[in-house]
């Protein structure tokens, strides 16, 4: 045998050795989540990071949202659930890890959990003992739509306060414009309505007592901002009780309505309905001139690695991935919303209005702190709002539902 | 003698394991699919859940919680009393419509043939193909049956959106949706009345409503056993089209609620406003199972002595 075939024999041999030895050390990891329109996103961040990580490929499979939470517990009790797996936040995580299903995290396993601020971390850990489970994803903001092409037609300016946005919606009605695509058909919705509205009247402060017990929902200040949402009822469309979050949409999009409450999350959904649309994300209008107008925020939910995934270390190892500034920035500028990432740089102007309206958001009340057992605050407001809404019961009322029935299980509600 | 003594023992248990054989693949699936969920069901009502596990086993807490605790009390009552409104309004507008319906196809007039196949139709329609077309149809805005009625100059209300006008709503939708099938039960009731006896009554001067009211009526008593019984049992586990033409919050207000949603939304949570309880869920599940099985009972015992009598 000569060098040259000694040589080329060790040479293929080592290329053997390497292949059979990637194929056998690389781990495949599954990732569930139940946003099945994200898929070509997802696979194209999940390609970059094995292209850093060559030796970890991740699936992505989608679950049906409506069925989500029942398909991850299943699994999971099963011991057939993904390696990682798409939350979301507060007490709809609080219930997995409380079932000892998911694999606490600290800086140590995630070390990108240092790029997210208290608030972040907070919203994705377990209150009984302060872990974080979960590397939190996105931050969803409550305001209000603009359809600018609707304004610029009008002559007329988007309201910055409650006056303002009255004698804007005049304007509009004498046109023959609806003010305001919002109905009262989908319970979700119509609690994200709420919100944006109520919000800035009853400002942080209200926040921070309710959740602690120090206020309730009886407290005059929550009667007195539902009561301004009865005032709205002129605004929006006939027939607005039966007016659904879709048609709310197609209102808006069409341009028989100028302005919609709702969620940054339909930023690119509405974009992508209706590419040629000149829209705008701003504040809900303040509750007079100088004062704040607040916005609501909510964490959406993160990334949780399954405890009893036997690829742990290739799971661990995506997470912390996804809590990186390189995540952060492929996320927001494919996706359209905002990553809780510090240091991620947001391009899209119609983001970067919501990134601004973040540094003055309010909880999203219910969602944030009363969704940790049943009967929820979310389930109370929206079966009482509608009622609300069409006159059979007053703000007062709507705050004794709300506060006696989450005193069931708020031990801080109880007796007040 | 003896031969038979031996064989027949034999021949008995032969015949036994084949009769066992046959039913092995039935009784499997029926354990898998309906007695084991039934006993896990029942288990699993006797425990609070820690999150989505088992804890402590808790007697009948999650019983008097969805009975007697408000606001779960409030709630299970509410969607309890739907169920009963459905029930009787489906009695009346569906199978009492449906009778009509039969007896007219039994006089075979001119292009029954036809109307039969239209009657029958939306039977085959699923339940979401209906709860989208009704939820259209009855679109606040956009909807054909508020257009219909603003060409008389009469705004139509927001059915679905208004508590007085939702539940009716979807039970005129149910109504249209099956009003075939308790058609042609019943048909097929008057079918297999003899032609002589209408024939001779008729003869004897009996109108329609005397047909229909002291002949018919009696005589298709086991077909109105049927139809009663499934119209109950229906009404009882009412869920598709609530869910699909309001939600599983039972919305506007829960004037939509029915004990099935409730159930889901209790067990399975509600993706955007609850959490999962399967304790509480389960006992719901329980209760429900036993008053239907219960009532169907007491009303099978009931309607079969009155077929009797007649």
């Amino acid at each position: 045998m000569t060098i040259a075939k000694l040589s080329r024999a060790v040479l293929m041999g080592g290329m053997a050795w390497g292949m059979i030895a990637t194929a056998a050390f690389a781990a495949d990891i599954t990732f569930w989540t139940w946003r099945q329109e994200d898929k070509a996103a997802y696979e194209k961040f999940f390609s970059a990071f094995t292209a850093e990580n060559p030796d970890i490929n991740v699936k992505f499979e989608a679950l049906p949202d409506t069925t989500y939470p029942t398909m991850v517990s299943t699994g999971l009790a099963a011991g057939k659930a993904a390696d990682v797996i798409h939350t979301h936040a507060y007490g709809w995580l609080d219930q997995f890890v409380r079932s000892g299903y998911l694999e606490p995290l600290d800086e140590a396993t995630v070390p990108s959990l240092a790029n997210f601020t208290p608030d972040a971390i907070e919203a994705l850990s377990f209150r009984e003992d302060h872990k974080v489970y979960s590397v939190p994803f996105a931050t969803m903001t409550l305001g209000l739509f603009i359809n600018e092409d609707v304004f610029e037609k009008a002559g007329l300016t988007p309201p910055t306060t409650w006056e303002e946005f009255k004698t804007v919606g005049d304007a509009l009605k004498s046109k023959g414009i609806i003010p305001l695509a919002n109905g009262m058909g989908t319970s979700w919705f119509n609690e994200m309505f709420v919100s944006v509205f109520a919000g800035p009247f009853l400002g942080p402060e209200f926040a921070a007592e309710l959740s602690t017990g120090a206020t309730t929902y009886k407290d005059p200040r929550y009667a007195a901002a539902l009561s301004k949402l009865l005032e709205l009822r002129d605004y929006m469309p006939p027939n607005f009780a039966g007016v659904d979050y879709e048609t709310a949409g197609q209102l808006f999009l069409s341009g028989r309505a100028a302005m919609l409450a709702g969620g940054s999350f339909d930023i690119a959904n509405y974009r992508k309905l209706n590419p040629s649309l000149k829209m705008d994300f701003i504040a809900p209008p303040a509750a007079s001139a100088g004062d704040v107008p607040h916005a609501s925020k909510f964490y959406d939910g993160g990334y949780a690695v399954n405890a009893a995934s036997p690829n742990k270390e290739a799971a661990l190892r995506l997470v912390n991935w996804m809590g990186t500034t390189e995540f952060g920035n492929m996320f927001s500028n494919t996706l359209g919303n905002i990553s809780p990432i510090n240091g991620v740089e947001i391009t899209d102007p119609i983001l970067h209005h919501v990134a601004e309206l973040n540094k003055t958001a309010v909880p999203h009340l219910n969602v944030v702190y009363f969704r940790f057992g049943k009967p929820t605050g979310s389930e109370i407001l929206q079966a009482n709002i509608t009622k609300m809404m069409s006159g059979d019961m007053t703000p007062e009322q709507v705050g004794v539902e709300m506060t006696n029935g989450i005193a069931t299980w708020f031990a801080p509600f109880q007796g007040k | 003698m003896k031969a038979d003594w031996r064989s027949k023992p034999f021949h008995l248990s032969r015949r036994s394991l084949w009769i066992a054989f046959l039913l092995a693949p039935a009784a499997v699936i029926m354990m898998t699919f309906v007695v084991w969920p039934l006993v896990s069901a029942l288990q699993l009502s006797f425990f609070r859940f820690e999150g989505l596990k088992p804890g402590d086993f808790v007697w009948f807490e999650n019983f008097y919680k969805v009975l007697f605790q408000s606001p779960f009390r409030d709630a299970t009552y509410n969607a309890f009393w739907h169920n009963i409104v459905v029930f009787f309004a489906l009695m009346v507008l569906e199978n009492g419509v449906a009778l009509l319906i039969a007896y007219a196809l039994l006089k075979e007039l001119p292009g029954h043939r036809l109307h039969q196949v239209i009657v029958f139709l939306p039977v085959v329609l699923s339940a979401v193909i209906v709860g989208f077309l009704w939820k259209l149809l009855l679109h606040p805005l956009f909807g054909v049956v508020n257009a219909a009625l603003g060409l008389f100059g009469i705004m139509g209300p927001a059915w679905l959106g208004s508590e007085a006008t939702a539940l009716g709503s979807i039970v005129f939708a149910n109504v249209w949706h099956w009003i075939g099938f308790p058609a042609l039960v019943l048909l097929a009731g008057m079918q297999r009345i003899s032609r002589e006896v209408l024939e001779a009554a008729r003869l004897d001067g009996a109108g329609d409503w005397t047909i229909l009211t002291r002949i018919v009526w009696p005589l298709i008593a086991p077909s109105v056993t049927i139809v009663t019984v499934l119209t109950f049992i229906g009404s009882f586990n009412w869920f598709e089209l609530p869910l699909l033409m309001a939600d599983m919050e039972g919305s506007p207000g829960r004037s939509t609620d029915v004990l099935a949603l409730y159930f889901y939304r209790t067990a399975f949570g509600s993706v955007t406003s609850g959490i999962q309880d399967f304790g509480q869920g389960s006992a719901l599940a329980v209760l429900m199972f036993l008053f239907v099985g219960a009532v169907t009972f007491i009303a099978l015992k009931f309607l079969r002595s009155r077929e009797l009598e007649i």
